[in-house]
């Protein structure tokens, strides 16, 4: 008898059940990964916040815990309150101005127009060059002695030589200054979400309140606005928690100058606990950011799924 | 209608503008960067002259000081080490992380999906601190090899969460022929749904590959041996020798290391969008 087909017998391996199994597998492929962001996230995050309660400096490593008394200290000092101030500043500024610029630039690259790809290529750029390098660029543009800005200035005789403003030494312009920076680098990261949501609204929905007599302007924003909100909630708060953490711009640019005009919380945390190697005041200091990106995160996520559902 | 013709040219015109206005907006400062890594030192600090164009012919003096008096090829070698090898760690974890969440645990991976990738949220200014005491405790401080072990704490979350998205928009009954066929469904994995993903496993090794490029806070605090920065930190902070800033190096510097990451986003950025929005769009 002719034997048709065989049957393959194959070696049985002894993992061969755990590889098989859907469940088992599922967790060892998980577990790698998941591992890593404990080890080096989530640990990190609660030693961080044990620091904050002891008397942790690196030239006395003890853990002895001290209560509330470093966020008692760090209140009660002036420069701090002056540094969480230009925080929200910082933060608010740039991301209303980024918003602003976002949604117009958006609009502007939505026609068509000769050109436009090359142009949209080139206003990816600010966001995806790497930050601390722009940052050197924009430093060089705000010389005191050679800005390009003031040299503009001064030939289209907006002002003079001698009132040429000094943008990183005077504390209101230095503020300025890491605002526009800011919102230069968050810009284009909000027309690309802009640009996102508003090439997702369904074209007959348009058409519909169109024929239905809606103009631009009420399309704009009866429309297209709350369709589009939250695919922009979830730009903001990328915007609001890499803003309000930063520690870039200020560093490069200004190194928290002049005298604390420009501080925010990420730069204190680092120039106490980093520099100075006050570890418990340091992390106390940074540990002020977490209420706040706690609120946005949560307020954000509530947001998009009441209008989802 | 003579009217409505000059509304119209109005209109064209402010639009323009306005098209003229991002465009300079956004370039500006790359322009600037350009010009002032290929001008002579004599024509960069002298006022009088106009600033947008060589006054003198341009020459290539910065960037040869870049290449033969400084670091920078470290620099640029470091960055590649971390790069690969931060990008390597990613994969391996990534991967059948993001295939275990989109196939394998149901209804749970959504969740534990979006958890871990809220972690990328947690700011490296929070994490500094206890970080750099741990990177003290193994004794890397000061070694690049701190970043290679840092990193992945932020582009594995993000990678999970593409990656998720690429194995829930390949159709399952290819993995499920396969094992019906007698491949394990390890088997199915590394055969079946890597191959398939491969334009996804490319996406995220060049937005690991940029990310690391970009980061500069975890390098400012644990790597203060100058032999040992990535290029971002190298260009930005060690090209300054008391308060003289050579500007003619530090642009050059930053426009080598800016180029790559500049022409990779634009190469991937739908894909990073849908990432980083995960379906709010629909």
């Amino acid at each position: 008898m002719a034997v048709i087909a065989e049957p393959i017998v194959k070696p049985a391996s002894r993992f061969r059940f755990i590889l098989d199994r859907r469940d088992m597998l599922g967790s060892i492929f998980v577990a790698p990964a998941i591992l890593y962001v404990l080890l080096l996230v989530g640990v990190p995050l609660l030693m961080a916040v044990y620091y904050s309660v002891s008397a942790y400096t690196i030239y006395n490593p003890t853990w002895q815990f001290v209560g509330l008394s470093n966020f008692v200290d760090i209140v009660e000092n002036p420069v701090f309150r002056e540094t969480l101030y230009n925080t929200f500043i910082f933060t608010f500024g740039s991301q209303i101005l980024g918003l602003i610029l976002g949604k117009f630039g958006a609009l502007v690259l939505l026609r068509p127009f000769p050109g436009r790809k090359f142009v949209r290529a080139l206003v990816i750029l600010p966001w995806a060059v790497p930050i601390a390098l722009a940052t050197v660029a924009w430093q060089w543009m705000f010389d005191s002695l050679y800005s390009v800005i003031n040299w503009t200035l001064i030939a289209l005789h907006v002002i003079d030589r001698s009132q040429a403003p000094n943008w990183l030494g005077n504390p209101d312009l230095a503020m300025l200054s890491v605002i526009v920076v800011n919102a230069w680098r968050f810009f284009p990261f909000a027309i690309v979400i802009f640009l996102a949501g508003i090439t997702a609204v369904p074209q007959d929905v348009l058409d519909a309140a169109t024929v239905d007599g809606a103009g631009f302007w009420r399309r704009n924003y009866q429309i297209i606005m709350p369709m589009i909100l939250p695919i922009v909630a979830i730009g903001l708060v990328f915007g609001i928690v890499f803003t309000f953490t930063d520690l870039s711009i200020v560093f490069l640019m200004t190194n928290g100058g002049p005298v604390g005009a420009t501080s925010v919380l990420g730069f204190q945390g680092f120039q106490t606990g980093i520099v100075s190697g006050d570890v418990s005041h340091g992390a106390a200091i940074s540990l002020f950011m977490l209420p706040v990106l706690l609120i946005v995160v949560v307020a954000m996520l509530r947001f998009i799924r009441r209008r989802e559902i | 209608m003579q009217r409505s013709g000059l509304v119209g040219v109005l209109r064209e015109t402010s639009f323009y503008g306005a098209v003229t206005f991002f465009f300079v907006l956004a370039a500006f400062p790359f322009y600037w960067m350009v010009i002032t890594s290929f001008k002579e030192n004599s024509d960069l600090y002298n006022v009088t002259n106009i600033p947008f164009w060589f006054n003198d012919p341009p020459t290539l003096e910065h960037f040869r000081y870049l290449f033969e008096k400084t670091l920078f090829t470290t620099w640029l070698l470091n960055s590649l080490i971390i790069g690969l090898c931060v990008t390597a760690i990613t994969l391996v974890t990534a991967l059948p992380a993001a295939y275990s969440l989109a196939r394998l645990t149901g209804r749970n991976g959504e969740a534990l999906g979006i958890g871990i990738f809220l972690t990328y949220l947690v700011p490296p200014t929070l994490l500094f601190l206890p970080l750099s005491r741990v990177v003290a405790g193994l004794e890397l401080q000061n070694s690049m090899w701190s970043l290679v072990l840092v990193y992945p704490t932020f582009t594995i979350p993000f990678c999970t969460w593409l990656l998720m998205g690429f194995f829930k928009a390949l159709p399952p009954e290819i993995e499920e022929a396969a094992v019906v066929d007698g491949c394990s469904l390890f088997g199915a994995f590394i055969k079946m749904a890597i191959p398939l993903s491969l334009p996804g496993i490319l996406t995220v090794v060049i937005f690991t590959f940029t990310l690391t490029l970009q980061e500069f806070v975890y390098a400012l605090t644990f790597v203060s041996a100058s032999d040992q920065k990535p290029i971002t930190l190298g260009v930005a902070t060690d090209l300054i020798r008391g308060d003289i800033f050579y500007w003619g190096e530090i642009m050059a510097g930053a426009l080598i290391a800016s180029v790559p990451v500049a022409i990779a986003y634009n190469l991937f950025l739908d894909r990073f969008i849908s990432g980083i929005t995960g379906g709010a769009v629909k």
